[in-house]
């Protein structure tokens, strides 16, 4: 009886194709997508009730593409509220972006356009989908797609909220809570982990004195909070490296 | 209804603060790549930034909806039983919580 054959050099891909890439990054803005689309819908709604033109709402969310400051803008420019208040308003809301550039996964992303759009499209949704993924997992067809159809539910939420609104005098309240419960849902599994532990006491801490504080800019005021508690626990753990060096993965 | 030039102007600024926002931090970090400050925020971060963002989100809930304050917690421990129970599958909890919401809110 023969010897089993060698395994034949077996076309074994060790990256999978384009396709699956794409649909990986439809799977990922999936979970995100169950909260963004009602989010969109109130979007819609909104501008509609607001008296202003429907193309608002997809204006909104191409140019800005940012959730919270869309649903805000409606109401301020509603209200004719000067420019200079709207940029210092987009700029105070969104400046929580900033903190986001430690962590996200960019250089994962191709150079050029996907990249470009990988950046624009840096929501909170996207950060939290791909921040705490296995960098290896990653790839640029993967993030920019499911980037893609993460824009691609605020902008046909807006359009359905349009319709929505035109058709229902009443529409029904609570929608919103898709996106509580999201981070919700994100921030447990971000720290499922027990190396995670330190950062979530010293966040929830930060979060605590800035609801207290900063009631009107909390998120922003935690931030800033959180990011000086690291930079304390930086300095104590560099004081000691030996004793924290198992903690770098 | 405002005007056209008035409705523009506001998209476009709004457009090109959050840009700026988004792309100028990851081209003052490229130099400082190296750095293992840098690094260490980036590896702490995450948890922290999500757990902020749920807690500030869950805050602004409360505010909007004093009369239903018991219905956000209702939601919330739904959402979060849910989301351990099932597998950490973020499409269900989340369905679940907001479905859940929605009932309390409108029906009680």
């Amino acid at each position: 009886m023969p010897h089993p054959p060698e395994h034949a050099p077996v076309p074994h891909a060790p990256r999978p194709s384009r396709r699956a890439e794409v649909a990986a990054g439809l799977g990922d803005s999936l979970g995100v997508g169950i909260g963004i689309l009602p989010l969109g819908v109130a979007l819609g709604v909104l501008v509609v009730q607001a008296g202003l033109p429907w193309w608002l709402a997809p204006a909104l969310s191409i140019g800005i593409f940012a959730g919270s400051v869309e649903l805000l803008l409606v109401s301020m420019i509603a209200a004719a509220t000067p420019l200079v208040t709207i940029a210092i308003t987009v700029f105070a809301v969104n400046f929580r972006h900033v903190f986001y550039a430690f962590s996200f996964p960019i250089s994962r992303v191709t150079r050029g356009l996907p990249r470009a759009y990988s950046v624009y499209a840096m929501i909170d949704e996207a950060y939290a989908t791909y921040v705490l993924m296995d960098r290896e997992r990653l790839s640029s067809a993967r993030m920019v797609s499911g980037q893609l159809a993460m824009q691609t539910y605020w902008v046909v939420g807006g359009l359905l909220g349009v319709a929505l609104a035109t058709a229902l005098p009443e529409p029904i309240e609570g929608f919103e809570f898709a996106l509580v419960a999201l981070f919700v849902v994100m921030t447990l599994d971000a720290v499922r982990s027990r190396r995670e532990l330190p950062s979530a006491l010293l966040a929830a801490a930060a979060a605590a004195v800035a609801i207290v504080a900063a009631p009107g800019n909390a998120l922003l005021v935690a931030l800033l909070i959180f990011t000086a508690l690291l930079a304390g626990r930086y300095a104590v753990t560099r004081a000691r490296p030996a004793r924290e060096d198992s903690d770098d993965a | 209804m405002p005007d056209l030039g008035y409705l523009l102007a506001a998209v476009a600024l709004g457009s090109v603060v959050t840009i700026a926002l988004r792309a100028l931090p990851f081209a003052i970090l490229k130099p400082l790549r190296r750095s293992k400050f840098v690094a260490a925020l980036g590896r702490w971060m995450p948890a922290g930034i999500l757990l902020i963002l749920a807690v500030v989100i869950l805050r602004d809930e409360f505010v909007a909806r004093t009369g239903h304050w018991w219905a956000v917690i209702a939601a919330t421990a739904v959402t979060v039983v849910v989301h351990l129970v099932g597998r950490r599958r973020a499409v269900l909890s989340v369905a679940a919580g907001t479905t859940c919401y929605i009932v309390l809110i409108n029906l009680v």
